[in-house]
């Protein structure tokens, strides 16, 4: 298993640009952690349910009420790049 | 006379009332302790002087009016990634550097209505992964009783200050177990409440199935107090528990008699240091003597937490960490289209271990793989649960060492990813399981470096795990302070 | 020859007209200012924490409802993962396994040939921001920079997801239509195509007339009204099956409408670049929609657009004129009072689908503005029946109401259109003309009918058009009978 991991298209996929010299280092780390991780297979889980939330709640929500948003100026405070009120990147590859 | 920054939570709190002291006086007293301290430890990232300043006056203010609030003038620290208005929030990482939040989260805004004074935010392994306070992205934090080695982690800069005295109390949080195995390391005491108790709104997320807010402080009763301050239902925070909350401190003078304790078998064996071990298994011994019921109780599905824990925390982290892009806030590498700024900024501003969980939590969530990886993980997790559920069948609290070893060497485990995971074995199982756990100290080993206690009770049973938790630190007696807080250190 | 069949699902997103976002309280339809109406929680600022609208919850429930769905008891919120600058937290709050509503249905016409389409399913999700290219193109490819704003992000959206039911561009715009109709009829949303409240992705492939295979698909976006996305489909169909006839082959790609070249161009391919990557959001709970809930979603559904055309025309209207008063709400509530109040619903609603939005549209006003009453509709319609109002005279006084000049008779009275139906008065002005003419009786004893016409014509002439023609004629001829 630990061979397949095409770990150019998960760098893609996590929008991390890597040299080649750490995409074989996290290569080789990642083999090593999900032969390791592996382990949770041995465990025979067949009809038992996912637990993806470990207290037993359901059905939070807020009625739809308004309440006060940022200041454009503190919203946009932090920003690398800016442009009359609008965050501002470079031109984008393609629509998705 | 005792130095101001040596008193407990409770001690400072009578000394305030009684007008022995200000909080002005105290703030001070914890920031000359920094002053000397901070270039041995780097507990720090950022100290907010004016912020806290002029919460000290606030509070002498209050104090005068004989305002009760159990938190009025009591110095604390929060871990760097708890988001604070106007005040630097880094969660120790690059791609943050500069950040000042234009919100308080949940937990900081309940400490400020306490009437709390915020000392500073303290340093952490960057975005909470670590066990030793390494990874953080503006150098390491090292452990006050012996600053060759770590203080743990992730929540080392706040365990560290604590435990120094540059804080009477501080928050940290606990994805799996960066509350209590720091708290072990340094000596001090460190609590992870049940999921849910304590809001994570304004915590930056690492982990949101797992991560919790809690407490470090010196004293069981402290870490009690402070917990009470944030706890309670957020209703910005979906997950956030809104029924009955428990009596936290209500309990902590009842003693054991007649509580049936487990002593967890696979966390009490192999892979456990044997001096930790010795010092755990004393203290067992001295609970049955005081009237507790002990028994032994296997979990078999905690073999296989450390490794479910590796597939669900870097999954839910490989999304949470998607939002630092570039775009709104933080670094930025420029590049000619915006797909390439956001691949140079995210890797130039994420370091190795983060890039490594997100590269890891990618490839678990991708097609393909999700049913093998995440999707088993959340089922072993469910297995997991069942064994808890049917210990508590049995017994009131489960109890094993907090972290398999003492504190360990600055570097010592940086090379090999896997061997710094081993060192969260004992506290990940309460985190997939939702369950709170305390780590109370018992002891030194020959180094001369503490050693933690862990008890773990059912979800909500903080009474409980509080009320054995002062038992064991009345048992254990453990007075000792590092040296750092006690010695003069010359200022370099 | 092959002879080639079209097969067409159709994903259409509509934003819910809640007061606030889907996971914060940012104001909803906050105008045009950028980054006005954003905080911690839309802007994902770290550390923010997303909790579900419930009224945005009722609104989706309520579409799910109308569309026959499935209100599913157990469901769930997935992170749909990738990066787009417009997209803060750089992954989408959605649905995936465990979707809100499951397997419904809306019944389409088209010219009288009704089609089911089945409704895959509907599920809740968040807008994104808005991104504004900047360069000399003004277009995605060729911009220098762009320019993002937040206020749209997290606005609650509503995806509803066809069955690739749809075999003509007739048909997708039908169905388009009426599930426009739906949710407005529900009010949860003023499905607006060209401000983008709501939105189409056509999924259109070929196959050979009686194949049970499905040809590969193109998705095509950009369609901002009803009758672009018939176009583009139809474009769609013929370049589809041009490509087949010569040999080639259709790519899985998102193909983009250009309205003014009439023409889809190619976009991104789709094969493999996709990995979505979806989990359950950990940071908000199952939802858990009991029965009673269910129950209420069911009860308080207004009466949906078919089953109004249906009433409407059961009452009398024709089938033309149903759709038109169900499609302009306030027409149809105004027909229906005036119905109930004993108008006689045929001529009533030819007045309001014709004269009333003819002149709303000539004098750019709206029917509120007019004032026009039931009860006004209800006297009109009692005077054209007892015969005091020509059709025209009727439709004059119409105008004369909606201009705000009084009651129909008030305005009957003062712009003198009553008509003359009383007998004796009639009669007289018939004598009078029948004795200036008597050559034109003679040919009528003699046989022919043609004098009667401009006799009639001489009368109403004679009493300012006023006279009942009916009244007239049918004197004429008892008076010219031998
Ligand atoms: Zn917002």
């Amino acid at each position: 298993m630990p061979a397949d991991i095409d770990i150019e298209r998960v760098a893609h996929l996590a929008r991390i640009a890597l040299t080649d010299d750490e995409r074989a280092l996290y290569g080789e780390q990642l083999a090593h952690i999900i032969e390791h991780a592996e382990r949770v297979q041995a465990l025979p889980t067949e009809g038992v349910e996912p637990t993806s939330h470990p207290l037993p709640m359901v059905n939070a929500f807020r009625p739809d009420v308004v309440t006060e948003s940022l200041r454009r100026e503190d919203a946009l405070a932090g920003a690398p790049d800016t442009q009359n009120g609008y965050y501002r990147v470079p031109k984008i590859l393609d629509e998705s | 006379m005792t130095d101001l920054a040596d008193l407990t939570i409770a001690q400072a709190g009578s000394g305030l009332r009684s007008g022995e002291f200000t909080a002005v006086d105290l703030l001070a007293a914890v920031e000359r302790r920094a002053a000397v301290t901070e270039a041995h430890l780097h507990a720090y990232l950022t100290l907010d002087r004016s912020g806290a300043r002029t919460a000290a006056e606030a509070a002498d203010a209050a104090l005068a009016t004989g305002d009760p609030r159990p938190l009025l003038g009591i110095p604390i620290a929060l871990k760097d990634n708890m988001v604070t208005r106007g005040v630097e929030t880094t969660a120790s990482s690059q791609i943050l550097a500069g950040w000042k939040p234009p919100y308080d989260g949940t937990a900081a805004i309940r400490l400020k209505e306490a009437g709390a004074v915020i000392v500073g935010k303290t340093n952490l392994d960057e975005f909470a992964m670590g066990s030793s306070t390494e990874n953080s992205a503006y150098g390491p934090t090292r452990n006050p009783w012996n600053t060759n080695t770590v203080p743990g982690g992730s929540s080392g800069g706040s365990a560290a200050a604590v435990a120094v005295g540059s804080a009477l109390g501080a928050f940290g949080s606990d994805t799996g177990g960066s509350i209590r195995q720091p708290a072990s390391l340094t000596g001090t005491v460190g609590a992870k409440p049940t999921y849910g108790l304590v809001s994570r709104y304004g915590l930056i997320a690492f982990a949101s199935s797992l991560d919790q807010i809690g407490p470090i402080a010196r004293t069981v009763p402290d870490a009690a107090a402070l917990l009470e301050a944030v706890v309670g239902w957020d209703p910005m925070d979906a997950t956030s528990y809104n029924g009955d909350l428990p009596a936290i401190a209500k309990s902590l003078d009842t003693g054991v008699a007649g509580l049936r304790i487990g002593v967890v078998t696979e966390l009490s064996g192999e892979g456990i240091d044997p001096e930790v071990l010795e010092a755990t298994m004393r203290i067992v011994d001295q609970l049955s003597n005081a009237g507790a019921d002990v028994v032994e109780i296997s979990l078999p599905a905690i073999e296989y937490a450390l490794s479910a824990y590796y597939l669900i925390a870097p999954a839910e982290c490989s999304a949470n960490l998607a939002r630092f892009d570039g775009v709104r806030y933080g670094l930025r590498v420029d590049g000619a289209t915006t797909e390439e700024m956001m691949a140079k900024t995210r890797a130039e501003g994420f370091g190795p271990e983060v890039t490594r969980r997100i590269l890891l939590g990618t490839y678990a969530l991708s097609a393909g793989y999700y049913d093998a990886f995440y999707g088993q993980a959340q089922r072993v997790r469910t297995l997991l649960r069942n064994d808890f559920a049917s210990a508590y069948g049995r017994v009131d609290v489960l109890v094993s060492p907090t972290s398999p070893t003492t504190a360990f060497e600055v570097g010592a485990k940086t090379a090999d990813p896997l061997t710094m995971y081993f060192a969260d074995i004992c506290t990940i199982a309460t985190n997939l399981a939702g369950d709170p756990a305390i780590s109370v100290p018992i002891g030194l080993d020959d180094a001369g470096l503490p050693i933690g206690f862990q008890i773990m009770a059912p979800a909500l049973g903080e009474e409980v795990m509080f009320r054995v938790a002062a038992e064991v630190e009345r048992l254990a007696a453990f007075t000792e302070r590092p040296r750092l807080a006690t010695s003069k250190v010359v200022a370099p | 020859m092959t002879e080639w069949e079209a097969v067409i699902g159709i994903e259409t997103h509509v934003e819910l007209q809640t007061k606030s976002k889907m996971f914060c309280g940012c104001l909803v339809d906050s105008g045009d200012e950028p980054n006005t109406a954003v905080c911690p929680v839309c802007l994902a600022l770290p550390g923010a924490l997303p909790v579900p609208n419930k009224e945005a919850i009722e609104g989706i429930l309520s579409i799910g409802d109308a569309l026959e769905c499935t209100l599913i008891e157990d469901s769930l919120f997935y992170r749909k993962n990738y990066f787009y600058p417009d997209l803060p937290k750089n992954y989408q709050i959605s649905q995936y396994t465990f979707p809100l509503c499951l397997d419904g249905r809306l019944a389409v016409d088209v010219d009288g040939e009704p089609t089911m389409v089945g409704i895959t399913r509907v599920h809740m999700e968040e807008d994104t921001g808005k991104s504004t290219h900047i360069g000399e193109s003004g277009r995605i490819h060729g911009a220098d920079h762009t320019l993002l704003d937040f206020n749209r992000a997290g606005v609650p959206l509503v995806e509803v997801v066809s069955e690739p039911d749809i075999r003509s561009p007739e048909q997708a715009r039908a169905y388009g239509a009426e599930l426009q109709r739906v949710v407005r009829a529900l009010g949860v949303s003023d499905a607006r195509l060209e401000e983008g409240s709501m939105r189409f992705d056509v999924n259109v492939s070929v196959r050979p007339v009686g194949s049970d295979v499905l040809g590969t698909r193109t998705e095509v976006k950009n369609v901002n009204s009803l009758r672009s996305m018939q176009r583009a489909i139809a474009y769609e169909i013929t370049r589809q099956i041009e490509v087949l006839e010569n040999g080639g082959s259709i790519h899985l790609e998102t193909r983009h409408w250009d309205e003014s070249k009439g023409a889809t161009r190619s976009g991104r391919t789709k094969e493999g670049s996709e990995d979505y990557r979806y989990f359950q959001d950990p940071d908000l709970l199952p939802l858990h929609i009991d029965e009673a809930w269910r129950k209420r979603v069911h009860e308080r559904r207004p009466e949906l657009p078919a089953a109004k055309r249906a009433r409407y025309a059961a009452l009398g209207a024709d089938p033309r004129t149903a759709e038109l008063l169900v499609d302009a709400g306030d027409l149809a509530a105004l027909f229906e009072a005036a119905v109930s109040a004993g108008a006689e619903p045929r001529t009533v609603g030819i007045w309001l689908t014709g004269e009333v939005v003819a002149y709303l549209r000539r004098e750019n006003v709206t029917l509120d503005e007019t004032g026009l009453s039931a009860d006004s509709l209800v006297e009109l319609a009692q005077m054209t029946g007892a015969g005091d109002l020509s059709a025209t005279a009727a439709k004059e006084v119409l105008n004369g109401v909606l201009a705000g000049e009084g009651t129909p008779s008030q305005v009957a009275e003062s712009r003198d259109l009553l008509q003359i139906s009383d007998a004796s008065t009639i009669e007289t002005e018939v004598m009078a003309v029948l004795d200036q003419h008597p050559d034109a009786i003679e040919k009528i004893r003699d046989g022919d009918a043609k004098p009667i016409g401009f006799l009639v014509g001489q009368v109403m002439r004679a009493t300012g058009g006023k006279a009942d023609p009916r009244m007239v004629q049918d004197l004429i001829r008892r008076k010219t009978q031998a």
